[in-house]
């Protein structure tokens, strides 16, 4: 039996520091999304929402305050926190309600305001608590994804220009999207000259925080067929697994690693494609384009042999060789990324996917991918929460 | 003026012996999983329903698995010393526990001044001082330095 879900409508918010509040961003994405596939708001039946928590009591309920905010009509609700992985599990919610045949058609929805200046912690002396210790003992965000780019550098021997390039080439991916926070194409000048955070990491190689808002119109492949949308872009698979003991690299925010003096070492980011091309029946070879997390220019290279697209340690070659760029053989972040996006918690799982649709659909304009038939993505937050999803046509 | 009195900046997560401080975990008395933090209650390894767990001094040396600088002052609760001083960080493996912890590097050691794979050693340093006293927490240093 096929387990896929039809991706009939997408929207999203240009992502900013707009200051406004996050329902607005939203609602205008799911306005956009319920537009694009050409039904009507009161025949979406259930309400997917991806939290914030940055937002107050609205924002624990999302998907409530969007309900309300687009005009209660009597849809049932549902609302994810997974940190960065909070719009995938909206979706996978969603999957649920329709695989199970309890709803037709579904909104999923993520958007997010973003406070200025650093992400802290709460307040109060917390030793318990292993985001209060690390950053007490000066281990801010930036540490790890340092950490990842240096080990890079040590293992296969990566360069900060290497880095630079990945920068450089999704700048000029995210250029002409009008949803992207960031449209300059910079250089590898630029990035050489911005301010040094974590060595070997600089300013431009770090993904700032952003406000923005996506949403999906999601429906059994029988609601597509009836509404004459039997060929739209499908969901084929959604992986939100959790890590497997023992977890062998040390992750925000944590101190230490798990041990693997008993239990073998695992490496999360590597396991949550593995279900999704198993869920999908889809393997490596098949992906046309992927979208990643790329919280670091390094991150991105760890997502490319993550998601088995290439060997590891071989993912700067790619780079290198131009081939990650629209127009070479593995298009990555066709959406310029979190590079030109900054970083919308509940949104950006979510984003991702409206980008594959794009593609998939052939209306990427100036960012479109040929051939664009599979698409992939992946990301990773705190806590154990991550997810992968595969788009096909 | 007197020395001011030094304790740990956590209580409990490491033993306050200047010339060979360990880092102190816990270990599982059913299936032998190390701790750092220790862990109290639950194992956490899917296979043991483990509920007791012994007090154990971790490795004191282990191997640079890679490392960093802080190039900007963290917020709080890092307490920064006026004006801020850089710091490096790494992490380092412990063979025994097969384990990577974090911490920074002693002052003096940079990023340039580090590979993957050297040995390093615990030491205690301060963190920070307040009227009262100097805050101890553990550092990396290379054991050649």
């Amino acid at each position: 039996m096929s387990n896929d879900i039809a991706i009939i409508g997408v929207g999203m918010h240009p992502w900013g520091k707009w200051g406004k509040n996050f329902v607005e961003y939203g609602v205008k994405a799911a306005r956009d999304a319920i537009k694009d596939a050409g039904i009507d708001w009161k025949d979406v039946q259930f309400v997917s929402g991806a939290a914030t928590m940055r937002c107050g009591y609205p924002g624990y309920v999302a998907g409530a305050t969007f309900a309300q905010a687009l005009g209660w009509q009597g849809a049932e609700v549902n609302t994810s926190y997974a940190a960065c992985a909070s719009g995938s599990q909206a979706l996978a919610a969603a999957r649920a309600k329709i695989l199970s045949g309890e709803c037709e058609v579904a909104l999923v929805v993520g958007a997010d305001t973003t406070p200025k200046g650093f992400l802290a912690p709460q307040k109060g002396r917390r030793p318990d608590d292993p985001d209060w210790v690390r950053f007490h003992l000066g281990i801010t965000n930036p540490t790890y994804f340092a950490l990842y780019a240096r080990r890079r550098m040590e293992m296969y021997g990566d360069t900060q220009d290497d880095f630079a390039m990945v920068k450089v080439k999704n700048a000029e991916h995210g250029f002409s999207n009008p949803y992207a926070r960031y449209k300059k194409k910079f250089t590898a000048e630029d990035v050489a000259a911005s301010a040094m955070v974590a060595d070997p990491l600089r300013l431009m190689d770090i993904c700032a925080t952003s406000d923005g808002g996506a949403a999906l119109i999601v429906c059994s492949m029988e609601y597509a067929k009836k509404i004459g949308k039997a060929d739209a872009v499908k969901v084929a698979a959604i992986s939100t697994v959790t890590p497997t003991y023992a977890s062998s690299v040390i992750e925000m925010p944590d101190i230490a690693t798990d041990s693997g003096a008993i239990v073998d070492a695992q490496s999360f980011r590597a396991a949550l494609p593995v279900k999704a091309y198993e869920e999908a029946g889809i393997g490596p070879e098949d992906i046309s384009l992927a979208e990643v997390y790329d919280l670091s220019t390094a991150l991105e290279l760890d997502w490319i042999e993550d998601l088995q697209l290439c060997e590891r340690g071989q993912a700067a070659q790619l780079v290198r060789e131009g081939a990650t760029k629209i127009g070479g053989r593995l298009p990555i972040n066709t959406s310029g990324g979190l590079a030109c996006f900054g970083e919308a918690v509940p949104a950006q799982a979510i984003s991702q996917i409206c980008e594959l649709t794009w593609q998939l659909r052939g209306e990427a304009g100036d960012r479109q991918v040929a051939n664009a038939n599979v698409g992939i993505t992946a990301n990773q937050g705190l806590f154990g929460h991550g997810s992968s999803v595969i788009v096909k046509k | 003026m007197t020395a001011k009195k030094k304790e740990p900046a956590i209580e409990g997560w490491f033993t306050m012996d200047s010339d060979k401080p360990h880092l102190l975990g816990s270990k599982c008395c059913d299936c032998g999983t190390f701790y750092f933090p220790k862990q109290k209650n639950f194992c956490k390894n899917p296979s043991c329903n483990g509920e007791e767990f012994e007090e154990v001094k971790l490795s004191r040396t282990g191997k640079v698995w890679s490392f960093t600088n802080s190039c900007y002052k963290p917020p709080e609760p890092f307490v920064a010393a006026e004006p801020f001083v850089p710091y490096t960080i790494a992490a380092v493996e412990l063979e025994a526990e097969k384990m990577t912890v974090l911490g920074q590097v002693v002052e003096g050691v940079n990023v340039s001044d580090l590979k993957a794979g050297m040995e390093m050693e615990l030491v205690l340093d301060t963190l920070y001082e307040d009227d009262e006293s100097e805050k101890i927490t553990w550092k990396w240093k290379p054991v050649s330095a």
